[in-house]
């Protein structure tokens, strides 16, 4: 290393490291007969004998003499997690473009936050004593509002489908005090998430989807078409599903509540925005944010997760109780809780996954205003960069954080399995389907340029190669072609799916 | 790729297809819908006894790629339900106009547009 005029650490010999290629990469495939790793109860079943010498206050019925436990030293077990871990694949492995997923990496430290012994608070505990976690779900109220342009926040919804849940049931619990009753429609982009068709239908409305236009966007002559006096809310992303801004936003928003409706924002791809433009701003009424995708807390899967709701100040006072308040300033600030007056209920325990929403505040925290921006302003590059380096054709454009490729003759399916013998994840496939073959591609800002070129190194093997070899894919992961119909077919969906074997 | 269109049967645009024989109208879906949808892995019909409505979703197909509506060609009753798909979704692939049809209907009258086969052919070609 040296340092330039201005006293930066520069590399010895700038571009002079290795060029880039795709990865030479084989998986680790720890099988024995044909089968996986065993798991543990296959590796050992020991029958472990308690005996009838031990006292238990349990009636009878509840309690056992013996039980199969596996029966393994300290290196069998360190061994098996080990082989279980060569043989997945995660963003701690490579690089992860799932478009729309919006798969970035999260910073270790934000576990290191939420394993701080403070973190760990019984949620029954008084208001009084607990000061400290409130301010922190205070603060996040805050900090989200302020970057999504809305005026109150509830952090309560445990999902990002659940935040969408609890946007909609707010915008008609509003509908409902103010003469609504009659708004009996949801319009949705066809372009959307499924998750807002799912939404609205929950939500006892009749979904009316919209087309796109030519250039990928909304329609203005179709939306004029389906609003009317029947209209509840809109429902949008922005950038939509294509990565691309909806230019039209101020007149949408206008027509919309011209109409009477309201305008809800899908804040799945807010990651495109942070620090430039607010949804507020552009005339929205309700969001939703998801945390795991715009800041950095672990994609749920089923686990907990947080999909906080942000609103205007009409809607405010529908919003989930409770939530969480400031009294006085400075030194004497105090904060507590309470039921906003017309709250729609609660929908999740407590303050909803405090420990997920506490990852998303110390992110928030340590990017700052600057921070975020510039990882936005990263994502939007990293896609744009990435694009200008394949040889699939983008139809598309211009767009910001992800973009959506076409497989053009390829099976879309197939190029993503290729992919994978080439050490990288694949994009999202197949959808949005007015890209033909799509390969929706988000690669984030947490990648650089080395890393990015591998991977467009990755794509454009692929596109180089035939038909054959991509149907015989993947050929270097510890699992090959997956029997989809099957798994559906035949689920096997709990461990008690052993015992029939 | 070229898919069977038999003769001796109508179509719905929505790719089912109604066969009439001693006034009971079986329906299925087409070899071209099968193919589209790949392998299918799930099926939903309704009871025998329940009415069925021309132009109407009667059940819903799922594959591993997509859930599709099922539309009636027939207003009626349904007489007869294959309940060999709902263990064996594959028939639908092996066989969509034979051993994997799904629902037959006692016609009450009304019925949605049909297409002759050839028609049907030109709007999958």
């Amino acid at each position: 290393m040296s340092r330039d005029g201005d006293g930066r650490e520069t590399q010895e010999g700038g571009a002079e490291r290795t060029p880039h290629g795709y990865t030479d990469y084989e998986q680790a495939r720890w099988t024995q007969n044909g089968t996986y790793e065993p798991l543990l109860s296959e590796k050992d079943s020991t029958r472990v004998e308690i005996g009838d010498d031990v006292d238990s206050p349990l009636p009878e019925g509840l309690t056992r003499e013996e039980l199969t436990l596996p029966q393994l030293s300290e290196p069998e077990l360190a061994r098996h997690y080990t082989r279980l871990s060569q043989m997945v694949y995660g963003i701690d492995t490579g690089p992860y473009p799932l478009g729309s997923c919006t798969m970035k990496y999260n910073p270790k430290f934000t576990e290191d936050v939420a394993a701080l012994p403070d973190a760990a608070v019984h949620p029954d505990r008084k208001a009084e004593t607990v000061q400290g976690t409130l301010e922190v779900l205070y603060r996040l109220q805050e900090y989200l509002g302020r970057i999504g342009g809305m005026d109150a926040v509830s952090l309560q919804p445990p999902a990002g489908a659940a935040g969408e849940f609890v946007g909609i049931r707010v915008a008609a619990a509003y509908h409902a005090d103010n003469g609504g009753e009659e708004r009996t429609d949801v319009i949705i982009p066809e372009s959307a998430h499924g998750t807002n068709f799912a939404t609205a239908a929950l939500g006892g409305y009749d979904v009316v989807s919209l087309p796109s236009d030519e250039g990928g966007r909304v329609d203005l002559g179709a939306l004029e078409a389906a609003l009317s006096e029947r209209t509840a809310a809109l429902m949008l992303t922005n950038p939509n599903t294509l990565g691309l801004f909806e230019r039209d936003i101020t007149r949408i928003a206008e027509l919309v509540h011209d109409a009477g409706g309201l305008l809800y924002y899908d804040g799945a791809n807010l990651n495109a925005l942070l620090g430039r433009a607010r949804p507020g701003d552009m005339g929205f009424d309700v969001m939703h944010y998801n945390v795991h995708k715009t800041f950095a807390t672990p994609h749920g899967g089923g686990g907990p997760g947080a999909g906080p709701v942000g609103v205007v100040s009409e809607l405010a006072p529908y919003l989930p109780a409770p939530r969480v308040r400031r009294r006085g300033d400075g030194n004497d600030a105090s904060y507590e809780l309470f039921d906003p007056e017309s709250t729609i209920g609660t929908v999740h325990g407590y303050q909803g996954n405090w420990l997920v929403l506490l990852k998303a505040f110390a992110y928030i925290a340590r990017l700052g205003d600057e921070g975020l921006t510039d990882a936005s302003a990263k994502a939007v590059l990293n896609a744009n960069y990435l694009a200008s380096r394949l040889e699939y054709e983008v139809p598309y454009g211009p767009f910001h954080h992800e973009f959506v490729a076409s497989a053009g003759a390829q099976d879309a399916a197939d190029v993503a399995k290729r992919m994978l013998d080439y050490g990288v994840h694949p994009p999202t496939t197949k959808w949005p389907e007015i890209v033909p073959e799509a390969l929706m591609t988000e690669p984030t800002e947490v990648e650089n340029k080395a890393s990015l070129d591998d991977l467009a190194a990755a794509f454009n093997a692929v596109a180089n190669e035939e038909r054959e070899t991509l149907e015989r894919a993947p050929e270097r992961t510890s699992a090959r072609r997956i029997d989809q119909a099957s798994a559906a077919r035949e689920p096997r969906l709990s461990w008690h799916a052993l015992e029939d074997r | 790729m070229s898919f069977d269109v038999p003769t001796d049967r109508q179509y719905l645009e929505s790719h089912e297809w109604a066969l009439e024989t001693d006034g009971v109208v079986r329906v299925g879906i087409t070899d071209f819908a099968q193919d589209e949808l790949g392998d299918v892995v799930f099926v939903e019909l309704p009871d025998v006894g329940e009415a069925v409505t021309a132009g109407d979703a009667f059940g819903v197909v799922e594959s591993i790629k997509a859930v599709s509506d099922l539309y009636a060609p027939v207003s009626g009753e349904v007489v007869g339900v294959n309940d060999a798909v709902f263990d064996a979704p594959e028939l639908v692939n092996d066989d969509p106009f034979g051993e994997g049809w799904m629902l037959e209907i006692d016609p009450s009258g009304d019925e949605t547009d049909l297409l002759e086969a050839v028609e049907y052919e030109d709007q999958i070609a």
